[in-house]
């Protein structure tokens, strides 16, 4: 098995807060990071893809396609974007980088799957060099 | 829904690669320039990957503050401007960034909640790390 990865960075803005809780526990489980006007980083995406190499081409999959398909699924929808104010699954849903994983398996994982003999294994969102976080698919 | 959170944390220690199992000359084989009598140091990259259920009131798995009290009170206090072939985990085991990843896994492992850590990578050099996981 051959784990293929390709990254691709977004900008964009966004704030914590749930709308269930008052200001304050807002601010204090949050931190600077509910503050409403926001603020923004330079996002790292990267894609694991997961396969054989095919016996023609040698690739698990086609690298230009598959940016293709990140900049058309995610990039396209996240880049230069207020992820709570633009972003459809952050109405309701708190864009922590945990989520932003999570909602970009969501939005790769049946268009990758189409193509035969690869399965996506792994999403990686950087918030910053030090903090990432990661979605493997798991219940 | 499980998810993974992780953090880089970076530590500068000295070290020596010597075992008082070999001679000189096979200390100076094994290891090379590592060897050097008098040590040397990195400026080493510590991961550290954190597993669970994403919560859903805060969309968090964990706490990014109490998960960076835990590093730093078990690793970087004790490994950050140290010499790593003087601290009592090392003092019978040579301080290869191998040996160094299982000591950070294992402080860790012991101090997090059980089940939280997927694994520990450190970075010796911008050319070489090394991964301890929770799954063997």
């Amino acid at each position: 098995m051959i784990f293929l990865t390709r990254r691709a960075t977004f900008s964009a803005s966004h704030y914590y807060w749930n709308e269930s809780w008052p200001a304050e526990k807002n601010e204090r489980v949050f931190g600077r990071c509910a503050n409403r006007n926001g603020h923004g980083h330079n996002y790292m995406l990267e894609v694991t893809m997961a396969g054989e190499p095919d016996p023609v081409t040698g690739f698990v999959v086609d690298l230009k396609w598959l940016k293709g398909v990140m900049e058309r699924e995610v990039l396209s929808a996240y880049d230069h974007k207020h992820l709570n104010l633009d972003v459809p699954e952050f109405k309701q849903v708190i864009p922590t980088t945990e989520n932003i994983a999570i909602a970009a398996w969501k939005r790769l994982e049946p268009v990758v799957t189409a193509a035969e003999g690869a399965r996506l294994s792994r999403i990686r969102v950087y918030e910053t060099p030090e903090i990432f976080a990661e979605y493997r698919g798991e219940a | 829904m499980k998810a993974y959170f992780g953090r880089r944390y970076m530590l500068s220690a000295s070290h020596r690669l010597h075992t008082p199992v070999l001679t000189a000359e096979a200390n100076r084989a094994a290891y090379g320039k590592c060897n050097n009598e008098h040590g040397h140091g990195h400026n080493y990259f510590v991961e550290v990957l954190v597993g669970g259920a994403v919560d859903a009131e805060t969309g968090m798995v964990v706490d990014l503050v109490a998960l960076d009290d835990k590093v730093r009170t078990q690793v970087l206090d004790r490994f950050d401007h140290a010499n790593l072939n003087l601290d009592p985990l090392f003092l019978d085991r040579v301080p290869t960034t191998e040996n160094f990843c299982k000591t950070i896994f294992d402080l860790l492992h012991d101090a997090l909640p059980a089940g939280e850590l997927e694994h520990v990578r450190v970075e010796e050099t911008e050319n070489n790390f090394f991964e301890c996981s929770a799954r063997g």
